[in-house]
């Protein structure tokens, strides 16, 4: 037992480095997850990834494999999307879904174009994806420190957040931190996802993020229960992906984020808060009581 | 309205009126002395058809230096570039795995050289528990290499093949792989493997290039008979050249002690070259520079490298190097070099043709084991 769950962490450095990065992504993206879903914005992490890829792309073309150039022009294209986005979404009549669309692809072929210009066949997108038994000291300090910022930017707006979540009109009509606080969580949205990929790769990092906070919805329905069981689930799954991949010999990054998937899965089917079971049982007792008065 | 098979006569008409300009085109051309155009998929074969076709031919080579071959996205120009090529050199072993598509696209019609025709191949090895076998295929191979090395003839080429493989591969590689799509398959059903059977990598054998350099030359000779003897001699003197240097590595690796034998790389692209010089390659990463490595991989590779005291790891001019180096780091290896695996440098860099490709990887091997 010891050999099988300790054991790969005691003997290799780069599973503890592996661990403790899961660990940093779990903490900083997850929550930021759990309010993507709140919103119905889950699949704004996966246009964001797209919006990041090309500005650490150029990143990557103007000083090689340098973390701090990948992670600024990271970065500055995901922030430069996400500001855009909001801009027009709040100032036009286009919805915040079309304009994201559109900028997100516009930045994307945008670095297609620029990577296909620098004549560079080096395959960027292998140089882009990092992988999570690979983390240098700098990419460490890099994802705790983006868990940590997260975690202080959440507590400071946790409040409007919320509020924005459950009712914007609202927000907006008694305070004016409705466009701050929104614009503050896209930020959350881009710095997680840039940190994510530096271990996990761009997909892989937009899984951590949104995987766990759609299967806790299924389990809680207050917010504290929400970003404490995704929580649980993220960190559950980053520990049991890498100890799969180390026992079975399986690329790590898509194993993490199967656990994840199956955990989605299983509380999808059987979790206790509006999940099929859930809902079942339920219809069960309402037929009950309506064939015993 | 025009029906289908109407307009597919119509079709077929073109073609064959275009595919006669182009006869016509084809005998004329030696009387113009044009360089005939030839496209090579990767710079270490654009490098030997210009050794071998020199002034007769203009190549272009569609992934250039410091380019990776494995996940190249060709381009419409590279599909212009094919089309209107005379003759279309590519490695085989499914290492263009784009390259049927391309030469779908581009309706290609002249003479395509499969540099590694004849070659004989070496099947993927899966992780280590292969090497050990490797190793003792290494030593008969160096034997068998040994004695018919120096003799040009084509033919001891091929009594070689046939010595070495009296185990596994009876059937398939009796034939010569004048058909490789139908060896990989056969293969491939048998095995279950995903991509081809077959490591494309032959390149890393002084050996095996002699083969390729004997594939374009056929190929170019084909097409432009005039220059024939010219082609014949430039051959010539590049496999002399080409026997010169595998000489001088084998004597060089030769006096490397047993066990400093192991070198790690990034992915798994120098079989062929421990198979001609003795040495085992151990890698993270799978054959292709695709493939993401798992834990499991890490850490066989790490035990090992502690387990056998391997001084040195290298990176790759094209691989992601930060998993190297982590590695490096926990097994207190140094990161003895860069090697190139599948492509050249730049003409500035150390490696900027085939034959300096191959000097410099063995260099920086030797000094890093020493």
């Amino acid at each position: 037992m010891y050999d099988a769950l300790v054991g790969p962490f005691v003997e290799f450095g780069f599973m503890r480095r592996a661990l403790l990065g899961c660990l940093a992504i779990a903490v900083g993206a997850t929550p930021v997850g759990v309010f993507l879903m709140l919103r119905r914005m889950s699949l704004t992490g996966d246009a964001m990834a797209h919006a990041i890829l090309p500005g650490a792309a150029v990143g990557f073309m103007v000083s090689g494999l340098s973390l701090g150039a990948m992670t600024i022009g990271g970065l500055v294209a995901g922030m430069l999307v996400a500001v855009l986005t909001g801009v027009v979404s709040r100032t036009t009549v286009l919805g915040e879904d079309a304009s994201l669309a559109a900028f997100y692809l516009i930045s994307l072929a945008l670095g297609v174009m620029l990577i296909s210009m620098h004549g560079s066949n080096v395959d960027l997108m292998h140089v882009l994806f990092g992988t999570v038994l690979a983390l240098g000291n700098d990419a460490l300090v890099l994802l705790c420190s983006i868990a940590t910022a997260t975690l202080l930017l959440l507590a400071a707006f946790m409040r409007p957040l919320v509020l924005e979540c459950a009712d914007p009109t609202f927000l907006r009509s008694v305070s004016r931190l409705s466009a701050p606080t929104h614009f503050a969580f896209l930020i959350l949205v881009v710095i997680n996802l840039v940190g994510g990929f530096q271990a996990l790769g761009t997909l892989m990092a937009v899984g951590i993020m949104i995987l766990p906070g759609a299967a806790a919805r299924f389990w809680s329905n207050r917010i504290g229960g929400l970003l404490v069981v995704a929580l649980v689930l993220a960190l559950g799954a980053s520990v049991t992906g890498l100890l799969i991949s180390y026992h079975h010999g399986l690329p790590s990054g898509p194993a993490i984020i199967l656990v994840a998937g199956s955990a989605y899965v299983l509380s999808l089917l059987f979790g206790p808060v509006g999940s099929l079971t859930a809902r079942w049982m339920n219809s069960r007792q309402t037929f009950f009581r309506r064939a015993v008065p | 309205m025009i029906s289908a098979s109407g307009l597919r006569s119509v079709r077929a008409g073109l073609f064959r009126r275009v595919g006669a300009l182009a006869l016509v085109t084809a005998a004329v051309a030696p009387v113009h002395a044009e360089p005939i155009s030839v496209v090579a998929t990767f710079s270490i074969l654009g490098d030997m058809v210009k050794q071998v076709g020199g002034s007769k031919v203009s190549v272009t080579t569609l992934v250039g230096a410091d380019g990776d071959t494995h996940v190249y996205q060709p381009t419409p120009a590279d599909a212009k570039a094919v089309a209107q090529a005379r003759v279309l050199v590519v490695n085989g072993l499914e290492f263009e795995g784009w390259m049927e598509r391309l030469l779908e696209a581009a309706d290609f019609k002249g003479q395509l050289v499969t540099a590694t025709d004849g070659v004989d191949a070496l099947e993927f090895s899966e992780g280590e528990e292969h090497h050990d076998e490797h190793d003792k295929e290494h030593k008969e191979h160096e034997e068998h290499k040994d004695d018919d090395h120096h003799d040009k003839e084509k033919a001891a080429h091929k009594d070689e093949h046939k010595d070495e493989h009296k185990d596994e591969h009876k059937d398939e590689h009796k034939d010569e792989h004048k058909d490789e799509h139908k060896d990989e398959h056969k293969d491939g059903d048998h095995h279950g493997h995903e991509h081809g059977e077959h490591d494309p990598h032959a390149w890393q054998d002084l050996a095996n290039a002699r083969i390729y350099v004997q594939n374009i030359e056929r190929g170019l000779a084909k097409v432009d008979p005039a220059n024939a003897g010219e082609y014949r001699q430039r051959l010539t003197n590049y496999l002399t050249e080409i026997d010169k240097l595998d000489a001088e590595i084998k004597t060089s690796m030769a006096a490397l002690p047993a066990n400093k034998r192991t070198v790690v790389t990034s992915h798994d692209a120098f079989q062929y070259f421990g198979r001609a010089y003795g040495l085992t390659f151990l890698s993270p990463q799978g054959i292709s520079t695709e493939s993401e490595a798992s834990a499991e991989d890490v850490a066989n590779l790490i035990r090992q490298i502690r387990k056998e005291r391997i001084s040195a790891v290298f990176v790759e001019n094209l691989s992601d190097s930060r998993l190297i180096e982590r590695i490096a780091e926990e097994t207190g290896a140094r990161v003895g070099g860069t090697l190139y695996p599948g492509a050249l440098s730049p003409s500035d860099g150390p490696a900027p043709t085939y034959l300096d490709m191959l000097r410099t990887n063995a260099r920086v091997i030797r000094e890093s084991l020493q």
